[in-house]
């Protein structure tokens, strides 16, 4: 044999062109990564930029506060000094600073803004910073001086102490204050306390969209169960035409859905109708079941359904219903068998249902809007006023930060026990 | 109709079945009185009617001439109906009619115990059939209102209910004028267009990046590649009103460099906005749908491919792509419904220019009720027809193709 030298071989492994086979592998596997991470590279970096950083971004401003800094620099330097516990007003060196700060602010026309971000804090600073504003832009910070009594005489709350420690007490840059006030707390100048009675209404919103979801998840369970196993017990022809009933309702528009359910519930609606028609109530006493909680539970319920159906269906059919009748040969009831032998099996269908169901839910935003009035809205519903209608988009970014961060912990869990891959659609 | 027996039938007692039917025809006459305000009669002759035809119809006719004794019963209920409620008592009373004429010997000949097994106890039958209705009730409330919605959208008034000319069956109270709104109004219009051109410029951003990146991640070694899913899945998972605020502050300033930097024009800048954010919530579908596919891709096809000369772009497009096209189509489907379907993303970085049908019709559910809505959900509820039999026809071709059972 010509080639026993090859197998003699002392050294280390050669690939074909004389490299060693090590290196050569290894090369090759390196090749292999980079041609992977290069295929995923466009979308990875399409939504790291324009979804991940400015959701990023914008919870970064449920700590923000840059604005009592940057617009009132030199006072915030000279309220340094001045401790509000003294019960004394500061002294001239602050209010001539205010003075200057506030002549620029006002010619950069942003004293409005710097009174409606303090007014979140302490009613009545918005109209404070406006109407002074108009006086303080007459005086010359160079010469009119001292400032202390004109600006006592230009309104007396500037001779008070409130007004100057609740600007000493946002003055800092990144503040807690956005999420103190999520939980309807705020950052006062004698440190942190509750809201007032009749402004606690976020932890109450908070835990009624806990609670409306946790009902939704638990009636989607309820309901979704006796389909999920009829479907996986039926003859398959069968199952497949009944799966239409579960599959239009999911493709159908969410939009389409909930004008459905507006359409049912309101008091002249179908369900009205039909209830006055057996005489089950009076024409006159209709049932009220738009615009509150029930309203949005069983629309929400109907349109979250299917995704509660579908896992449990997946796991359902890989459950052999031999399993039961073995159960019951050997001697337990129906309902024995049931307990023992069929519910275990699939709890991991309704775990990844209830999950999802609930993930969807408390993020949910349409459908408590158009039906859930005044009583029945999620948290979402907020987030969305304070972006659109009251602009405190830092109060916005903390309420959205805190649901972000449950979502995450369920979608954690999620992940544990179903795993992302093993997410099925239709 | 399966032929199978499980059970040997047999006719069932006298007593059994006149109990049953007189207790059915109780609730039923109860119901149909209901709506004339004579309860108690409709109780009354309910429950004897369906006695006495069940007894004549099980013991003094008898199984011979079974078919014409159902016609009989059927047209019996459906005169009964159209003497005492006209139109809609004929309606009513061939439901009954229908309903009946099997019942009566679904019961009397004990025909359903045929498809159960013999030792099931009476109780155990009973649940069975129990459990039937409870899940035809739920299935009645997963489509009753998408069902609801059809025949309103004919409606001849203004109105979201059900007129009384509309219950009579009455030509006059049906019309097409909301569909005439729909197609001749010009906002709703505008934003119909809005959507067909959304819609698919975004669904074609991400099914392409999209099938690159499934194709990626479906490589055998993948650097980290739990936490880059989770990345490309989380616009599924975060809440759409954080994606839409996030998007809103993000596009703005982008929308603000393109107009005012680059000198686009303030519409093509919106639309380019509003589809790249809805390009964006479509990716997910498209990673999970064409994922699921190539797990059963035979990764030796390639391999064949390469051995026999063919560069990677070739067969990427001659090979795999064939075999993954049906998971990428449906994921398509799924990114285009999504965008479609799309509110609160366009609501908040769209503009009035990029209005969507679906945000129109968020504006009419909220402000000025308009009824040329319910036109609109119904061509939409056809649509969503057409998308979900596409669909399904994919799967099955693509388990087809994969060899497995089709399921």
């Amino acid at each position: 044999m010509t080639n026993s030298s090859d197998t003699a071989q002392s050294g280390p492994m050669l690939a074909a062109d004389g490299t060693p086979l090590k290196k050569s592998l290894a090369r090759s596997l390196r090749n292999q990564k980079m041609r992977a991470l290069a295929l995923i590279a466009p979308l990875l970096l399409f939504i790291l930029i324009s979804f991940i950083f400015p959701i990023a971004s914008m919870l970064f401003r449920s700590v923000e506060n840059t604005i009592v800094a940057d617009i009132l620099p030199r006072t915030v330097v000279a309220l340094d000094d001045w401790n509000a516990d003294g019960g004394q007003l500061p002294d001239e060196s602050v209010y001539s600073a205010f003075v200057s700060d506030m002549v620029e602010a006002i010619e950069a026309k942003e004293h409005t803004k710097l009174g409606t971000r303090l007014n979140y804090e302490q009613t009545g600073m918005s109209s404070l910073f406006r109407k002074s504003g108009r006086q303080i832009r007459k005086l010359d910070p160079e010469s009119d001086g001292p400032f202390k009594e004109k600006l006592i005489d230009i309104n007396a709350e500037w001779g008070e102490i409130k007004a100057w420690s609740t600007i000493k007490a946002h003055s800092v840059r990144l503040t807690n204050g956005y999420f103190l006030n999520a939980v309807d707390m705020r950052r006062t100048p004698e440190g942190i306390k509750q809201q007032p009675e009749n402004k606690r209404i976020l932890v109450k919103l908070f835990w009624r969209t806990l609670a409306m979801s946790l009902i939704i998840t638990a009636s989607c369970i309820a309901l979704g169960y006796p389909v999920a196993w009829i479907l996986a017990n039926l003859p398959m022809r069968t199952a497949n035409l009944l799966m239409i009933l579960v599959l239009l309702p999911f493709w159908t528009s969410l939009l389409v859905r909930t004008s459905a359910w507006k359409v049912m519930l309101q008091q002249q609606g179908v369900v009205n109708d039909v209830l006055v028609w057996l005489g089950v109530v009076a024409d006159e006493s209709r049932l009220v079941m738009i615009n509150n909680q029930f309203g949005t539970i069983v629309a929400m319920t109907h349109i979250l359904l299917p995704f509660m159906i579908l896992p449990m269906y997946s796991v359902m059919t890989t459950i052999p219903p031999s399993y039961l009748r073995a159960a019951k040969s050997l001697g337990a009831t129906n309902w024995t068998a049931f307990r023992r032998v069929y519910l275990p099996q699939s709890v991991p269908g309704i775990g990844a249902g209830s999950i999802l169901v609930f993930i969807l839910s408390i993020g949910y935003y349409i459908t408590p809007e158009i039906v859930g009035g005044t009583k029945g809205v999620f948290i979402s519903n907020r987030i969305a006023y304070h972006i659109s209608y009251s602009l405190n988009w830092g109060l916005a970014a903390a309420l959205g930060t805190i649901l972000l961060v449950a979502v995450l912990i369920l979608y954690w869990a999620y992940d544990k026990i179903v795993g992302i891959d093993n997410v099925k659609l239709g | 109709m399966a032929t199978y027996r499980l059970t040997h039938v047999e006719r069932k007692p006298v007593g059994f079945t006149l109990s049953v039917l007189a207790v059915s025809g109780a609730v039923s006459g109860f119901a149909a009185g209901t709506a004339k305000g004579f309860e108690v009669e409709g109780l009354l002759i309910g429950t004897v009617a369906l006695a006495l035809l069940g007894y004549a119809c099980i013991w003094i006719v008898g199984r011979e001439r079974e078919n014409s004794t159902r016609l009989g019963v059927f047209v019996l209920m459906a005169m009964a109906g159209l003497i005492s409620g006209g139109i809609s008592g004929l309606i009513a009373g061939m439901f009954f009619g229908g309903f009946f004429q099997w019942f009566i010997y679904w019961i009397g000949e004990g025909r359903y115990r045929a498809k159960l097994a013999p030792y099931l106890t009476p109780g155990q039958v009973l649940w069975h059939y129990a459990f039937r209705v409870i899940c035809g009730a739920i299935f009645c409330f997963l489509i009753t209102p998408i069902l609801v919605v059809l025949p309103l959208s004919f409606n001849a008034e203004d109105f979201f209910t059900f007129t009384p000319e509309m219950l009579r069956f009455d030509p006059e109270g049906y019309s097409l004028k909301h569909y005439r709104d729909f197609f001749t109004n010009n906002e709703w219009q505008r934003s119909f267009k809005n959507s067909l051109i959304i819609a698919p410029v975004a669904t074609i951003i991400s099914v392409s990046l999209g099938t690159l990146a499934a194709i990626g991640l479906s490589q055998s070694h993948v650097p980290g590649r739990r936490a880059i899913m989770a990345v490309l899945i989380s616009p599924m998972i975060v809440p759409l009103i954080i994606s839409a605020t996030g998007m809103f502050f993000f596009y703005s300033t982008i929308g603000g460099f393109l107009e005012g930097a680059v000198g686009l024009g303030k519409t093509f800048v919106g639309y380019v906005k509003v589809i790249l954010a809805h390009a964006v919530l479509g990716i997910p579908f498209v990673i999970i749908t064409v994922t699921a596919t190539l797990v059963g891709f035979d990764r030796s096809l390639t391999m064949a491919a390469a051995n026999m000369g063919a560069s990677p772009v070739t067969t990427f497009f001659r090979v795999q792509m064939p075999l993954i096209l049906p998971g990428v189509i449906s994921g398509g489907l799924f990114a285009f419904i999504t965008s479609f379907d799309e509110v609160v993303v366009v609501l908040f970085v769209g503009s009035a220019s990029q209005k969507t049908l679906p945000w129109q019709m968020f504006t009419g559910l909220r402000e000025q009720i308009s009824p040329t809505i319910l036109a609109v959900a119904t061509i939409l509820v056809a649509i969503s027809i057409a998308l979900l039999t596409t669909v399904e026809m994919l799967r099955r071709r693509s388990e087809r193709l994969r060899g497995m059972t089709p399921q």
